[in-house]
């Protein structure tokens, strides 16, 4: 049996305009209740296997916080089933149930059973919990005198110590300063080499790529896509990108002239190595065949070519011109082909700028600002723009220990 | 891969049976002992007298109750303080219990938004808690009874267990029914505290049970011991106070001079017998509505 099997889940929140809370007010408005229905997951199935980690991709309001909580527990699935396999516990609830009056050993012993925990496994692990935290000296003080950084520390503490066979780590994890974040990532790792069970939930797509086997992506509570984690990064972007993006109007300078010469009448992206797909891998050749009219001669045709990234920051810029590429008398149409031997990006959208200009650059011809794109799906898990091969060897200057 | 030992494996949909949901509670059941003494500890941490308080209530009572009705009212209970004790214990039990459960879903709601565990341990732990103190104050009024070498019917104390047992299964049918309910309206819980005071007097605690039981006119006597708590406390006062005619000593009420009913061991067996399948029917119709409810609690919260 998988870890966890979803099932067709569905769920649905009931929306009430107006919202009577207490028994008088219902009697008065008896009858004029009106709600409208929210269906924040649609027939929802996924199966996640023992010891696999899943990333919980999807914009904001996809339904993926809402899953979790199903998942939890916390929310009841008004369609469909979930089987989990094993004991859950999920760090989104640093602290929960911690109460102010009591010292922090008797709040770990009760948030540790509140998680699920035996009094006497508790016991064999309050140790570790404590010297994580880093708060023995604090331990059989009262909670209220502690600072909201030993709160969380200790909070976080005993979430990662109950020992879960299914981890479900929510955004949550995002607040709290840079050592703490990389302290739950670190022990996130851990938890992935000794085979558990991980569901992470983020809209930060490269972190997902970076920890995650697989991934599903929520669009508006349906299931986009379940698989790899690079491609469900690719289709999120589809899901959040729809269409090109409509490029600024380009500066006055590069308005071409009205009655131009020549224009530029299409722009193809090819890349033969995944020519049944809409993205390149990084590293393999990418040609931009740019289609052009002209109504009369041109002899002094530059081509320009510049690649941005998904901010419209340039990240290389180059014409024929400066290439010192002979070219031709432009008439009648044509295509001129730009090719990029090896794709030197990571992950990622990326518009082009192409247009055509004079040598000398003074008069445009024809000029579309980051109206055309192409995108790269990165299988590898590096992180960043760059596609950079690196090569390891280590050199010891004392004797080798075996293992 | 990797499993724990015995991994707890967990179906989740919209309807969980019974049974499933009463082997959650047992599996939680350390969790319910925690919580239970999470509430003493915090009821009692910052305060000089600490648990003597719970006393304070019963004793105020006696006070109150003592002025208005023997000194007031000139009412002739003989041994009054026994008698007023033996059932407002039970009372105090049913009502902490009942009013400490209803809120408890609500108060404990980021919790309940947080982490999953079975939600009636929630109520049971206020139950469990009131409990506790029942027993110090129990534990007290029977001391007292020893010193003063009081007369205790003997025979009657082994009914006392089956009664007391009768009582926490209703406080917990009563009160998991509408901790549920008070999520989804939240005046549920002030509805209760006038509710609980019209219980209070229609329970034999401060009069005698047959000044209402003993009526000439049966079906009167017949709904007044409707009121389920009555065959608790009338278990409770028969075994400890213990004096069923006091106009032998010169003891009234009003027309009254028999306080409780002098039926034989059978029949207050009996009554509690009635009482206790009563109080287990809605016990299982209040699990089955906490379970049709609970399910959006998270959402209502």
């Amino acid at each position: 049996m998988a870890a966890i099997e979803v099932k067709g889940v569905s769920k649905r929140f009931r929306l009430s305009s107006d919202k009577y809370q207490s028994l008088k007010e219902r009697v008065i408005h008896l009858g004029r209740g009106t709600h409208t229905d929210f269906w924040a997951l649609r027939e929802i199935d996924l199966t996640i296997e023992h010891g696999s980690t899943l990333g919980l991709i999807g914009h904001n309001g996809s339904g993926k916080s809402t899953l979790l909580k199903c998942i939890a527990g916390l929310l009841q699935p008004t369609e469909g089933e979930i089987f989990t396999e094993g004991r859950i516990a999920a760090l989104l609830e640093l602290g929960a149930g911690f109460h102010p009056e009591l010292t922090g050993r008797e709040n770990v012993y009760l948030n540790a059973s509140i998680l699920g925990l035996s009094r006497k496994e508790i016991d064999k692990r309050f140790d570790d919990m404590v010297g994580f935290a880093e708060l023995e000296q604090f331990i059989d003080q009262q909670v209220r005198h502690y600072s909201s950084g030993m709160y969380v520390r200790l909070g976080f503490a005993v979430a990662v110590n109950v020992d879960p066979d299914i981890l479900l780590v929510d955004e949550v994890l995002a607040v709290g300063d840079e050592s703490f974040q990389r302290k739950c990532l670190n022990r996130v790792r851990e938890f992935q080499r000794e085979g558990r069970t991980i569901i992470f939930v983020s809209h930060a797509a490269d972190l997902v790529r970076q920890i995650c086997d697989t991934a599903a992506v929520l669009d508006h509570g349906d299931l986009a896509f379940s698989g790899g984690a690079g491609e469900a990064v690719r289709v999120l972007r589809e899901h959040m990108l729809p269409g090109v993006a409509v490029a600024p109007d380009a500066d006055g300078e590069r308005a071409p002239a009205a009655d131009s010469p020549v224009r530029i009448v299409g722009v193809e992206v090819e890349h033969p190595a995944t020519a049944d797909q809409p993205y390149v891998l990084p590293g393999d050749p990418l040609s931009i065949k740019i289609a052009y009219d002209a109504d009369r001669p041109t002899d002094d045709a530059s081509i320009s070519f510049a690649v941005h990234d998904n901010a419209g920051r340039l990240l290389f810029g180059i014409t024929t011109h400066a290439l010192g590429v002979e070219m031709p008398t432009l008439i009648g149409t044509g295509a001129i082909v730009v090719t990029v031997p090896r794709v030197p990006f990571l992950d990622g959208a990326y518009p082009m700028t192409i247009g055509i200009t004079s040598n000398d650059g003074g008069t445009v011809y024809d000029w579309r600002e980051q109206q055309d794109r192409f995108e790269v799906m990165n299988p590898g898990s590096a992180d960043g723009t760059v596609d950079v091969k690196v090569e390891v060897e280590v050199r010891c200057s004392g004797p080798v220990e075996d293992g | 891969m990797r499993r724990s030992s015995n991994p707890p494996s967990r179906v989740l949909r919209a309807r969980r049976g019974i049974h499933t949901r009463l082997a959650d509670i047992w599996r939680y059941r350390e969790l319910l002992v925690g919580l239970v003494r999470k509430e003493l500890k915090v009821k009692y941490k910052n305060s000089s007298l600490g648990f003597l308080w719970s006393l304070v209530n019963p004793l105020l009572y006696l006070l109150v109750f003592s002025i208005a009705f023997q000194v007031i009212l000139r009412a002739g209970i003989p041994s009054f303080p026994v008698y007023l004790l033996s059932g407002l214990l039970v009372w105090n039990f049913f009502s902490g219990g009942v009013t400490a459960g209803t809120s408890s879903v609500v108060v404990n709601a980021s919790l309940v938004k947080k982490v999953w565990f079975p939600r009636e341990v929630l109520v049971l732990a206020s139950i469990g808690s009131a409990l506790v103190n029942f027993f110090l104050q129990m534990g007290v009024l029977i001391a007292f009874l020893a010193i003063i070498r009081y007369d205790v019917a003997f025979s009657y104390v082994p009914l006392v267990i089956p009664a007391l047992i009768v009582i926490v299964v209703l406080t917990s049918a009563v009160a998991l029914l509408l901790s549920a309910v008070n999520v989804y309206l939240r005046d549920t819980q002030h509805f209760l505290e006038l509710a609980l005071l019209a219980w209070f007097w229609v329970t034999p605690i401060v009069y005698p049970f047959m000044l209402m039981g003993g009526r000439e006119e049966k079906w009167q006597a017949a709904i007044y011991m409707t009121n389920p708590v009555t065959a608790v406390v009338l278990v409770f006062q028969r075994a400890f106070y213990a004096k069923v005619d006091v106009a032998a000593v010169g003891g009234r009420f009003g027309a009254v001079d028999q306080i409780l009913p002098g039926w034989s061991m059978g029949g207050y067996a009996a009554y509690l017998g009635a009482v206790a399948a009563l109080s287990v029917l809605l016990l299982v119709f209040s699990l089955w509505v906490f379970g049709r409810l609970e399910g959006n609690f998270a959402e209502e919260l």
